[in-house]
């Protein structure tokens, strides 16, 4: 028996987008914050793999840096700072269900911007030719690549220049000892 | 046959995300989660294999890497902080 990829990949982007939700609605369901940051780190991973099989290997290796280890050091230490159980009540749930909202509206509205799946007129493909030619005269900088990088990405690059520091604190808490108690 | 273990593996990871979700307590939580990252590294070299980029293996193996920070930090904060000890209970 044989089965073509061509075949599978839509079963396994389904059912790993499948586990996600499930994951998801447990974690929205679930009240001990402990338990939460594991479920945050598993769901991350799933979404790594999907990421893989969608073909952005690049991002899957973030998701899976970012989300799955950093983030997991980033949530205990907040943890560390407050408590590990969630507080309850009215207020408490207002506050959260605009944020969520708010940032579903705004990422729908970004989705409405993207252009279609696999034309052949969005940017990536029209753009940027002429990046070697533009380069020096725009920028001045002899390196093609460094100009990319640092000037017409520039934001790009400061935020994963933040991810990387924010990557070094998260070893510096893994790796440190704690000094205020003798057993450490 | 590598897509008959892909999709085994699919059933195992279906299965571990049902005893990330049921718990009980946070150990099996962190096991279960610890094990989905290693399916999730099966899954990625099966994929690689199926689809004829053995490079996917490298891939894997830095999830490997990264597979063991979450469940190594998860573990210290348990044993060193005593916050860890009140959240058995995730219901």
């Amino acid at each position: 028996m044989t089965i073509s990829a061509e075949f599978l990949e839509p079963i396994i982007t389904l059912v790993l987008l499948l586990l996600l939700a499930v994951i998801a609605f447990g974690i929205v369901r679930v009240r001990g914050l402990f338990a939460v940051v594991i479920m945050l780190g598993a769901y991350s991973f799933l979404m790594a793999t999907l990421f893989i099989v969608l073909d952005a290997v690049d991002v899957a290796m973030t998701e899976a840096s970012v989300g799955a280890g950093i983030s997991t050091v980033l949530f205990l230490g907040a943890l560390y700072l407050t408590d590990v159980k969630e507080a309850t009540g009215r207020a408490r749930r207002l506050a959260p269900m605009l944020v969520a909202v708010v940032t579903a509206g705004v990422l729908i509205w970004g989705l409405s911007d993207l252009p279609e799946f696999g034309s052949a007129d969005q940017p990536i493909h029209t753009k940027g030719a002429d990046y070697l030619d533009r380069s020096i005269p725009e920028t001045g900088i002899q390196n093609v690549v460094s100009s990319v990088l640092a000037s017409y990405r520039g934001f790009d690059t400061l935020g994963e220049t933040a991810v990387v520091f924010t990557a070094a604190i998260g070893v510096l808490a893994l790796f440190a000892r704690r000094r205020s108690d003798g057993k450490g | 046959m590598i897509a008959g273990a892909l999709l085994a593996v699919l059933v195992a990871v279906a299965l571990l995300v049902v005893r990330v979700l049921r718990g009980p307590t946070t150990f099996d939580r962190l096991l279960a989660a610890n094990s989905i990252g290693n399916a999730a590294i099966v899954l990625l070299a099966l994929f690689g294999f199926l689809t004829e980029r053995p490079e996917f293996l490298d891939l894997g193996l830095t999830y490997a890497l990264l597979n063991y920070v979450g469940t190594f930090a998860v573990l210290k904060f348990y044993r060193s902080g005593s916050l860890g000890a009140g959240a058995e209970d995730g219901t």
